[in-house]
């Protein structure tokens, strides 16, 4: 029973520390991937989402703790033979061509997708022979995301796979990364946008300043991580219930709260005299900000 | 091996992509065959056969050097190579992927010097010396490999080219490779049989020639090689440590 479970899970962190110099980048940080299972690692940038990327892939050691990759070490290289990962897209060889690319990965697998599948796929059936260098921004991005899956991976592992592309190109990727999670695959990416990770993942663990600030699934985490912002002016304020965090700027109020509705209600039956009222969402960093700057009590709560 | 050939096949492709790669590290000793061996030796078929295979040394040098010095450094720059490290095979493919491309690139740049060699001037070779002197050409990489691979893996690229544009003159001057076989200058034939390249060149005289190779020179190679492997490795596990760790 016990070996079926273990063999199920296909990453784990287990109290990993990483430091550079100074810097501790992740703080015992514990995770699990499943078989199955779509994960979206959440945080702003600099939350050590690529540090634990690194780890889980082996391109780096933790300074303690422990990095499982199907059941072995990640830095040796038979644990990677199921795991496919992206590279940076500045970082294609600019003189070799497309398809050269995708043979080259292809070489390191046993039983890799055929070229022509995988570029239909993306995509990027016309551009075999067109050299990397040659590539708009969103066409590199597109190679790079595919050469995780050219080895038949059990495991995905996408670092940031839509930065900086455009909606469509955006879409297309999805439509990838979810056909083949509904084919059994199981795919951990990092991004620091909700609507992301919204689209993609059912289950999503929030990262920021090293630690794993929630695990859990799309819906409880927008919850928490989906603060807004409500501004107002007015000379003084009742204290208010679900406020995670009061600014005062120019005159303004601005009280930060997951749930902007029963604020404002209790705003109008606390009888305050106030104008202007506007409500926003908050950008991510501003949410996790909040989170972080009281502790995450809001967050249990 | 199935790997490492792989690896090197696209370490060339990427090379030739960029031919005045190649160019360079085969311009030098072209044009030092044309002004000064051409003119000076082409006539005497054993001093020009001792002369080019001084040039040949010169370009397996320079050929090392550069192209491990300047291009492993250049690489480290680029995500790519953290990339090829998750792919399931370890590093040793990509380095011997390397090596061998970078012989299959040495030879490329010795094409010139040898054509201009036997179209320009008397030197002569019987096939058997050729054969020898091909082999050579391999052994005589290694201290160079092991030079330009130091470069590479302890200097940012802008720096290693610099290194190894710094380093690859005075080791040809001093080693003696610009001058018949003993001689050179007084003072570079005293210096001459410390610097890796007077080792090196003596094996190719002997090689192409009836040169006996000098003791000293011989066992100084030999250090040059130990001590030039310990520095590579150090530079390889120090670059590995700080980067992947």
């Amino acid at each position: 029973m016990i070996n079926i479970v273990e063999r199920d899970i296909l990453a784990r962190a287990e109290r990993v520390s990483r430091r550079y110099g100074d810097v501790l980048a992740l703080d015992q940080v514990d995770l699990e991937v499943r078989a199955g299972e779509l994960v979206g690692l959440l945080g702003p940038n600099g939350a050590g989402k690529s540090t634990l990327i690194s780890l889980l892939v082996g391109l780096r050691k933790p300074s303690s703790g422990r990095v499982e990759l199907n059941g072995g070490d990640p830095r040796d290289p038979a644990s990677r033979r199921q795991i496919g990962v992206t590279p940076q897209e500045t970082g294609l060889p600019g003189t070799l061509r497309v398809g050269e690319v995708v043979d080259f990965v292809s070489a390191h697998y046993p039983d890799p997708v055929p070229r022509g599948d995988l570029l239909d796929r993306f995509g990027l059936a016309d551009l075999v022979r067109r050299q990397c260098g040659g590539l708009s921004g969103g066409q590199k991005r597109r190679l790079a995301v595919a050469l995780a899956f050219v080895g038949r991976p059990r495991l995905v592992v996408l670092d940031e796979p839509t930065t900086g592309l455009d909606v469509e190109a955006r879409h297309t990727l999805w439509e990838a990364i979810r056909a083949f999670h509904a084919d059994g695959g199981t795919v951990l990416l990092s991004s620091h946008y909700l609507e992301e990770v919204e689209a993609l993942a059912r289950r999503v663990v929030v990262i920021g300043q090293g630690r794993v600030l929630a695990d859990d699934t799309v819906d409880a985490v927008r919850a928490v991580v989906g603060v807004r912002r409500v501004s107002l002016t007015a000379e003084t304020l009742p204290p208010l219930p679900g406020v995670v965090r009061t600014e005062h700027v120019d005159g303004r109020t601005h009280l930060l709260t997951a749930d902007a509705d029963q604020l404002v209600r209790d705003l109008v039956a606390s009888g305050v005299d106030f104008r202007d009222l506007e409500v926003r969402p908050t950008s991510l960093e501003e949410a996790f900000l909040a989170i972080t700057a009281t502790d995450a009590a809001p967050a249990a709560a | 091996m199935q790997l490492a050939l792989v690896h090197a096949r696209y370490q060339l492709l990427e090379t030739v992509r960029i031919p005045v790669a190649i160019f360079g590290s085969a311009f030098f000793p072209a044009a030092a065959m044309l002004f000064f061996v051409v003119p000076f030796a082409g006539k005497d078929p054993v001093g020009a056969t001792y002369a080019t295979a001084a040039m040949v040394t010169f370009s397996v040098m320079s050929a090392n050097i550069f192209q491990y010095g300047v291009g492993v450094a250049e690489d480290r720059d680029q995500p790519w190579n953290p990339y090829t490290r998750t792919l399931p095979a370890g590093s040793a493919p990509r380095f011997a992927g390397r090596v061998m491309a970078g012989l299959v690139l040495t030879y490329l740049s010795l094409v010139p010097v040898v054509v201009i060699a036997a179209t320009l001037t008397e030197a002569r070779i019987d096939p058997a010396s050729f054969l020898l002197a091909l082999v050579t050409v391999a052994v005589i990489s290694v201290p160079f490999t092991l030079m330009g691979l130091t470069i590479g893996y302890s200097l940012p690229s802008k720096a290693a080219i610099v290194v190894a544009q710094l380093v690859f003159f005075p080791l040809a001057f001093g080693g003696g490779l610009l001058s018949a076989p003993d001689q050179a200058p007084g003072f570079i034939e005293a210096i001459a049989p410390y610097l890796p390249t007077r080792g090196a060149v003596e094996l190719m005289w002997a090689a192409v020639g009836d040169y006996s190779v000098n003791l000293l020179s011989l066992v100084m190679l030999g250090v040059w090689v130990v001590v030039l492997a310990a520095l590579a490795g150090w530079a390889y596990r120090r670059d590995e440590g700080r980067r992947f760790s």
